[in-house]
């Protein structure tokens, strides 16, 4: 029994099958478009954030992870002193959310019925800092001073072996917080995993200021007052940042192969990778012949997709489902926008090509190291 | 707290002495309104706050501490990296060794551990400080430019704490950086592997190669090695802290500047 449940969850944890569910859990709990709300409101979601719903929520975590403790495989991964701070991260990230979007939801109703939000009230009400502050952050200092000495006590730092140069470890992972940056490695190249998307999230997240110009939601905690804002933020935040970096570092083994929580890292475990470029869907399966020998024409197909991704798409869009938002935002926020959602999203629809259709690249010019 | 003028008490006789109130001039006990706002605006590491604020801006269930805690544990990791650094020599023959030292040798070693796992925990507060930030849309007008600030801030972190990294020189250091920069080789234009390398070229001469791009630059050789250790420890100990204190400067001083913090107009 506890084998086959064990079997069920290591099958699931497939990148595969895990993004799906994660990717369905965020529709349906932050619900972009309206199927989705119709859902979210059927299932109540938004019970989810009261006191209950922390319990439920909190009472599911532990459970699953104590469940996952019984087993050595997944104990030899979580309590690996260096992944210990991920594990709290997950614990940590999912608390805040439910305690922001909890004190959101009460706000919400709040204001459903005319009144303010709770912030309004206390706002107006001035204290002073010494010793209502002051006092508040000492304790805060204690405590993590406190936290800090324990773990370190507990904790011994980890030292390997000396640094050698001539044995790579399997696998060689990055420091943890990279991790998601090299989970898109099995997606991308390295120019765009490891130095275009890095520097475009750096930019587009300094651009979010001036990209939201939805002037409620200042504050205090709201959900309904900013929900496009909320929604878009829980996608990279939760989807494509926590969960991919939790993904490199819990369920990437040797080679970087996938294994699940409750699997042995197996060094000599072999997946087959028979990845194909787009230009040779077109030309040898579609067009029966071989590739062109001139670069352009045989990487043409490649780049009329990216054309009409990044080109032909955003006008699109802006007469189509964003009208309202190009209306809101002007043609250059507008543009930077869509421009940054589509850089996203490229990587969700990177990994279905790859799972569907085993697309390696979408233009592959090796010869210049120019692969999308 | 009563105190009896007749009982003869060491404290209060020191109470009075000159030097005592030359150090402490609001006076203790602090009792009336203007003691409790001289005392923040006569110290100056508590002038960093404004004397009143309203109610809601000191609930923990708003504030979640965050921010101030990311400034607490850089604070802690200064201090113990400073420590770290009367141990440790930034070379390939002793680095290893002196971090083994540290935990085996010095008496309480325990250093090394808090500045390791003060790491991780400021990347996570940092995390947490801008989720709040973003939950309660406090990056909105007048505050956008410290949210930009903000970034830089975070960068800077994940950057000390991606220098840090190799220190040890251990096996999981420079594989850790290894895979890390070679990144830097794949950068386009400026990385020998990346896109358009070969286009800054003249003729035959191709200026981006193993010893002149990107990657090369980071780590002063074509591997990790002593220069990027050497590198790396310049740039951890001096380099980067300078950079975040110049931005967390700027950052405190806007929040002030940019009407203190967020609420609900």
């Amino acid at each position: 029994m506890m084998d086959a449940i064990k079997h069920f969850i290591n099958f699931i944890a497939a990148p595969k099958i895990l993004f799906n569910v994660i990717l369905l859990s965020y529709l349906i709990i932050f619900p972009p478009i309206k199927p989705f709300q119709i859902i979210h409101n059927t299932l109540g979601v938004d019970r989810l954030w009261t006191k209950k719903g922390g319990i439920f929520i909190f009472s599911l975590m532990f459970l699953a992870f104590g469940f996952g403790l019984t087993d050595p495989n997944f104990r030899l991964i979580v309590l690996k002193p260096d992944n210990v701070p991920i594990v709290a991260l997950l614990f940590l990230v999912v608390f805040f959310l439910w305690f922001a979007l909890t004190q959101a939801k009460a706000n919400d109703e709040a204001i459903a019925k005319g009144g303010k939000p709770k912030e309004w009230a206390e706002s107006r009400e001035k204290v002073l800092v010494f010793p209502d502050l002051v006092y508040i952050e000492f304790i805060a200092l204690i405590v993590a001073a406190a936290l800090l000495a324990v773990w370190a006590i507990a904790l011994q730092a980890p030292l390997e072996q000396p640094a050698n140069p001539t044995v790579s470890p399997n696998p060689s992972k990055a420091p943890w917080y990279f991790l998601g940056l090299q989970e898109m490695l099995v997606y991308f190249d390295p120019w765009i995993a490891g130095v275009v998307f890095p520097t475009v999230i750096i930019l587009g997240m300094m651009c979010i200021p001036y990209l939201d110009k939805n002037r409620k939601g200042l504050g205090y905690y709201t959900y309904q007052d900013r929900k496009m804002a909320i929604n878009i933020f829980m996608f990279f935040w939760l989807v494509l940042w926590v969960f991919l970096i939790s993904i490199g570092t819990f369920l990437r083994g040797p080679n970087w192969n996938f294994f699940g929580p409750f699997e042995y890292w197996d060094h000599d475990k072999l997946e087959v990778l028979n990845n194909v470029n787009l230009s040779e869907y077109v030309y040898m399966i579609g067009l029966k012949q071989g590739l062109p020998s001139n670069i352009w024409l045989r990487e043409a197909p490649g780049f009329a997709v990216l054309i009409v991704y990044f080109g032909l798409l955003p006008a699109i869009l802006a007469k189509t489902a964003f009208k309202d938002v190009y209306q809101r935002l002007g043609v250059v926020r507008y543009s930077i926008f869509v421009v940054l959602l589509l850089m996203a999203l490229a990587l969700p629809i990177k990994m279905y090509l790859r799972w569907l259709f085993n697309i390696k690249y979408i233009v592959a010019i090796p010869e210049y190291f120019f692969n999308i | 707290m009563s105190i009896d003028p007749n009982k003869f008490s060491l404290f209060e006789k020191f109470k009075n002495t000159q030097f005592y109130r030359s150090v402490f001039r609001t006076g203790v006990p602090v009792v009336s309104h203007r003691q409790r706002m001289m005392i923040m605006l006569n110290s100056v590491f508590l002038h960093l706050h404004p004397v009143r604020l309203p109610k809601h801006a000191v609930k923990v269930r708003y504030t979640w501490c965050m921010g101030g805690l990311s400034f607490f544990i850089f604070l802690v990791l200064t201090v113990t990296g400073i420590l770290l650094m009367f141990y440790y020599r930034p070379t390939i023959e002793y680095a290893y060794g002196d971090v083994l030292d540290l935990s085996q040798q010095v008496p309480l070693g325990i250093m090394r551990e808090i500045h390791r796992w003060g790491a991780h925990l400021m990347v996570i507060t940092v995390w947490l400080h801008m989720f709040r930030v973003f939950m309660t849309g406090s990056y909105k007008p007048p505050r956008e430019f410290n949210w930009v600030i903000g970034v830089c801030l975070l960068v800077t972190t994940m950057l000390l704490s991606f220098t840090g990294y190799l220190l040890p020189w251990d096996q999981l250091a420079i594989w850790a950086i290894t895979v890390g920069s070679n990144m830097a080789g794949a950068t386009p234009f400026l990385g020998m592997n990346g896109p358009g390398s070969s286009l800054l070229s003249i003729g035959d001469v191709n200026f981006i190669t193993s010893v002149s791009d990107a990657r090369f630059a980071l780590l002063g050789g074509r591997f990790v090695g002593e220069a990027a250790l050497l590198r790396f420890y310049v740039l951890h100990c001096i380099g980067l802290p300078f950079i975040i204190m110049i931005f967390m400067i700027v950052h405190f001083w806007r929040v002030r500047k940019d009407g203190g913090i967020s609420g609900p107009t």
